[in-house]
């Protein structure tokens, strides 16, 4: 019998409970009670977002497959197909950093080789509380050593990503894995079980205890009594990965299979009547014939179970025996444990008796669905406000920059990346560390950038400003590798959503990405949504993660953003303006998170990607680089860190701000307008550049030389910044690893 | 003529594409993958063991893989004097299977490392350093958590008299330096070869390293030194064949 312990203990609402039985026409069982949370929770319906999520655009002439199955996939040309996603694992990296952050990786590389493609780069985009606090420092070490654990060992190089720090992930962190395979665009296969008799599949790991209702504990917020969660998380097999993925691209070789999923979130289940649904199939399976790992395990539990590697799929009637084979030879047993039927109801046996019995339909399609109330939060308008003169006197310009260099947001993050085996494969042609990752086409003459980005204090302050500086600055990333941006997917982190404040800012967000992606012509082809990120009533900075995909055409024309050549001028893309709100400058030196984030003209973002991307493409210029958290001055610095040594002298027009001439140089320097960047050419393509610029509207400045080795910033006539390039460096080279010097380097 | 490589294929081995495209497309030679349960290295001239995690190096490092149906033709195969390369998880797998002395604990400062590293070439006669200059520094990267190399004083000595020290760790200069032996390796051996000289193991990747684009095309000299051994008569003049 179902009482209202029961419904609550699976987080059903009484509205929800109501809805189950109008669906059944009768009481549902344990099993099935089980079976409808785990696919109605927020993880797997999208209940609170997939209104909102209807605003993105999805749609373009490069765009495979959109949102729905288990990854997006864009043609980049040579009958290519980019196979990519982003997905969260927050919640149990908290509970438990390493295998959290591992199976994280395990299961989005599940999704992409489902697609038919092979994974060749990792991405990640990670979030934690400061590093002064010893339990921060614990998680992420062990995240970052989860992350390498899973993707060195099943050698698939992590080329890149983004780490930033702030009080409000303290207790909730973010880890975001962004995946890239690549596939025939005419082999992609999808997660669909069709044809009535076809045989279901189940292969890989053995169906444990762990994880039961992780798709649950991914719904709901933490509170003090969270580690007592510590046995939902699964833990990670990359070997067991490694098996199962050489194996299914081996069997996709063949036209046997039909259909295949991974078993992600909600496990058999969630594929079972996924897969059902997107074919307008029924799908019968007896869990006897499921392996355990466990004695004595309950339909209930196997049907939730969230052991990690294990895949189901459909296999055409009369090659049974060949796909066996083929699994064998990799040690795996994949066995039969149902077929396909013409019902369209998910049907569970157990040694014959009939346990559970739903329409797939109602599971995937007819979850409830909600307008959360949104609200602006009342406080935003303090947010918002900025009084300058509360930052005068400024410190003087050498001692913001060198704290700025030594802030472990800004710094090197080498201390994390070569802990990541990011050169197996033999693809990855920008090293990793280094602004968007770049992996090159073997067979062809293409490569491909991504980039993962998000600005958790923008949104902040401005959810929607936030969300689309988001989409901007990664597609200015792949743009300032000389990548044409293409397409993106999304993984929306946000706290509860029964908030009104917190709706509102997903909302808010959403508009935002919709609007940049349709004003720079890349669309969402799928994504993830994490929600519930709070502990104890105090919610994450809203914090979109856009991941955006280029192409370069001609791999030879590929860019760094590191100076190449002494003599070289220095050209700034684009226009500063007085842009303080929300800066990596406020936060280090005034400890504030306030005021406005910049203005993105999506116009002006677009014209001047495109020229970079031309010019790059035409060899024109010889490196380029986005200004993001630190403004021009870190920028600056950046193209000169590992150059070898190369300096600078250039001369910056400053910012006037009435009464405060000191802050107007602050601005100059720290300031972080969107839409600019740093490229350096040659003396005799300088004019040509500027003036093809102006043909497009770009505003340019030819802002000085690289020459010595002296970082030597003026703004206007005064000299502000003068030191040698190698201190600065070695501050910057520390700003992460001296937290965690307790090992040396 | 073309030489062909047998590039052994363990569960795990996760190298093995990049060994292939290395002697396949860059050098231009023959390349076969070879499962580790077939019974032949089907006439290959050179063998190599890729890197990768085999059977997850869930026990110690190539402790399992050892035990694999091919390893009994690759034994043969090294007894016979002919050319066979272990790069990382392949030079543990050697170890292992005890084709080569030593062992491998983790890098000491219990971290997976990955970076371009030097390497100075120890000595020339060997099937795989033969076009080498002894002495002559490869810029080459590394990838492993289990590459501090390990063995007993008198195994060293007797590495050390024979001359079966082929790399070493040192700064760019070719200067020992003990920052520059990242792992903690005894004696900084980044690779060593077996008393007949035709076995050599290395942590390093080589294959890594053989286009300017990927940062470094300094592992190609030992790819290209195994086809001179067997072109080049001056190989007879140092016993390679």
């Amino acid at each position: 019998m179902i009482d209202q312990d029961a419904i609550e203990a699976h987080g059903l609402t009484a509205d929800e409970y109501r809805r189950i039985l109008d669906i059944l026409g009768r009481e549902p069982n344990l099993a099935e009670l089980g079976i409808f949370s785990v696919m109605w929770s927020e993880h797997c319906s999208y209940k609170s977002s997939r209104r909102h999520l209807q605003r993105l655009p999805t749609k373009g002439a490069r765009v495979l497959q959109g949102p729905g199955e288990n990854a997006g996939a864009i043609d980049v040309g040579d009958g290519v197909a980019a196979v990519f996603k982003i997905e969260s694992h927050n919640h149990p990296s908290f509970i438990e950093p390493y295998q959290g952050a591992a199976t994280g990786v395990g299961g989005i590389i599940r999704d992409i080789f489902t697609m038919g493609a092979r994974p060749i780069a990792l991405l990640d985009s990670l979030r934690f509380g400061l590093l002064d606090d010893p339990h921060t420092r614990r998680l992420v070490e062990g995240v970052v050593a989860g992350i390498a654990g899973y993707g060195n060992s099943i050698g698939i190089p992590t080329v890149g990503g983004e780490i930033a720090f702030d009080e409000s992930y303290a207790g909730n962190p973010l880890v975001n894995v962004f995946c890239l395979g690549v596939a025939k665009t005419d082999a992609l296969i999808m997660g669909r079980a069709e044809g009535v008799g076809n045989a279901v599949y189940y292969v890989g790991a053995k169906t444990g205890r762990d994880g039961i209702h992780g798709a649950t504990m991914a719904s709901a917020e933490f509170d003090e009594n969270s580690a007592e969660k510590r046995p939902n998380v699964q833990v990670g097999d990359p070997f067991m990965e490694k098996l199962l993925l050489e194996a299914c691209l081996e069997v996709m070789q063949t036209d046997a299979l039909i259909g295949i999923q991974d078993m992600g979130a909600a496990g058999l289940t969630c594929s079972t009547c996924e897969m059902g649904a997107r074919g307008e199939s029924g799908i019968e399976i007896d869990v006897q014939h499921v392996p355990q790992r466990e004695t004595g395990m309950t339909p209930y539990e196997i049907m939730l179970s969230e052991s990690q590697e294990r895949m189901l799929f459909i296999v055409r009637q009369g090659r049974e025996a060949e796909v066996e084979r083929i699994f064998e030879k990799w040690d795996l047993h994949a066995v039969r444990i149902g077929q396909v039927t013409g019902d369209g109801l998910l049907r569970v046996k157990d040694r014959g008796t009939i346990i559970a019995e739903i329409p797939n339909k109602a599971l995937v399609d007819d979850g409830p669905i909600y307008d959360r109330p949104a609200e602006e939060p009342v406080d935003l308008g303090v947010r918002q406000d900025l009084d300058l003169a509360s930052l005068c006197p400024p410190p003087a310009p050498i001692d913001a920059f060198t704290a700025l260099l030594a802030s472990p947001q800004i710094s090197s993050k080498r201390w994390v990346y070569r802990q990541y085996d990011h050169m197996v494969r033999t693809n990855t042609v920008v090293p990793a560390g280094m602004g968007a990752g770049v992996v090159r086409l073997k067979g062809t003459n293409r490569a491909i950038a991504f980039s993962v980005d998000g600005n958790g204090r923008y949104c902040y302050l401005d959810p929607y400003q936030g969300a689309m500086l988001a989409v901007a600055e990664s597609s200015r990333n792949v743009a300032c590798s000389g990548a044409l941006p293409v397409g993106a997917t999304n993984c929306l982190n946000f706290g509860n959503p029964e908030r009104c404040d917190i709706m509102w800012q997903f909302s808010r967000a959403v508009d935002g990405i919709s609007e940049a992606c349709r004003a720079l012509d890349i669309p969402i082809t799928g994504g993830n949504v994490s929600l519930y990120n709070e502990t104890n009533g105090e919610a994450i900075h809203p914090t979109p993660v856009l991941g955006v995909v280029g192409v370069i055409d001609n791999a030879d024309r590929i860019l760094g953003r590191v100076f190449r050549n002494e003599g070289s001028i220095v050209v700034l893309v684009g226009e500063s303006r007085v842009e303080f709100g929300g800066s990596e400058y406020l936060k280090v030196m005034h400890q504030l998170v306030r005021g406005r984030p910049p203005i993105v003209s999506l116009a002006r973002e677009r014209a001047l990607q495109k020229l970079v991307v031309a010019a790059a493409n035409d060899a024109v210029i010889e490196s380029a680089h986005d200004c993001s958290e630190g403004g021009l001055a870190v920028a600056l610095a950046e193209c000169c860190f590992q150059s070898g040594g190369l300096g600078i002298d250039v001369v910056l027009p400053g910012q006037k701000i009435e009464g405060h001439p000191d802050l107007g140089v602050v601005a100059t320097l720290f300031g972080e307008t969107a839409s600019q960047i740093v490229v350096s050419l040659s003396e005799s393509q300088a004019d040509s550049f500027c003036a093809r610029a102006a043909t497009v509207g770009v505003p340019v400045l030819k802002i000085g030389r690289v020459e010595g080795t002296r970082l030597r910033i003026k703004v206007d006539s005064a000299l502000v910044i003068d030191v040698p390039v190698i201190e600065a460096e070695q501050i910057w080279e520390t700003g992460l690893s001296r937290h965690f010097a307790h090992e040396a380097a | 003529m073309k030489l062909k490589f047998a590039i052994v294929v363990f569960p795990g081995s996760n190298c093995d594409h990049d060994a292939y495209y290395a002697v396949k497309q860059v050098l231009g030679q023959e390349a076969e993958f070879v499962w580790h349960k077939e019974a032949s290295l089907r006439g290959a001239n050179v063998v190599i063991l890729p890197g990768g995690f085999s059977y997850g190096d869930y026990l110690r490092s190539g402790a399992i893989a050892r035990f694999s149906p091919i390893m009994p033709r690759v034994a043969e195969f090294a007894a016979a004097g002919k050319p066979v390369i272990g790069i990382c998880n392949g030079f543990q797998i050697l170890l292992e299977a005890g084709l080569l002395p030593g062992g491998m604990r983790r890098n000491r400062h219990l971290k997976f490392i990955c970076e371009h590293v030097n390497v100075r070439v120890e000595q020339s006669d060997t099937p795989f350093t033969f076009k080498a200059r002894v002495g002559q520094v490869l810029r080459i990267p590394i990838a492993h958590g289990e590459g501090n190399y390990y063995a007993d004083k008198e195994t060293v000595t007797g590495l050390e008299k024979n001359r079966q020290i082929i790399f070493r760790y040192t700064s760019s200069d070719g200067e020992l330096d003990d920052i520059c032996n990242v792992n903690g390796s005894t004696a900084a051996i980044a690779g060593i070869c077996n008393a007949g000289r035709n076995v050599v193991g290395l942590m390093p990747h080589p294959e890594r390293a053989c286009e300017p684009v990927v940062g470094s095309a300094d592992g190609r000299v030992i790819l290209e030194s195994v086809l001179a051994s067997f072109t080049d008569d001056s190989t007879a003049q140092v016993g390679l064949r």
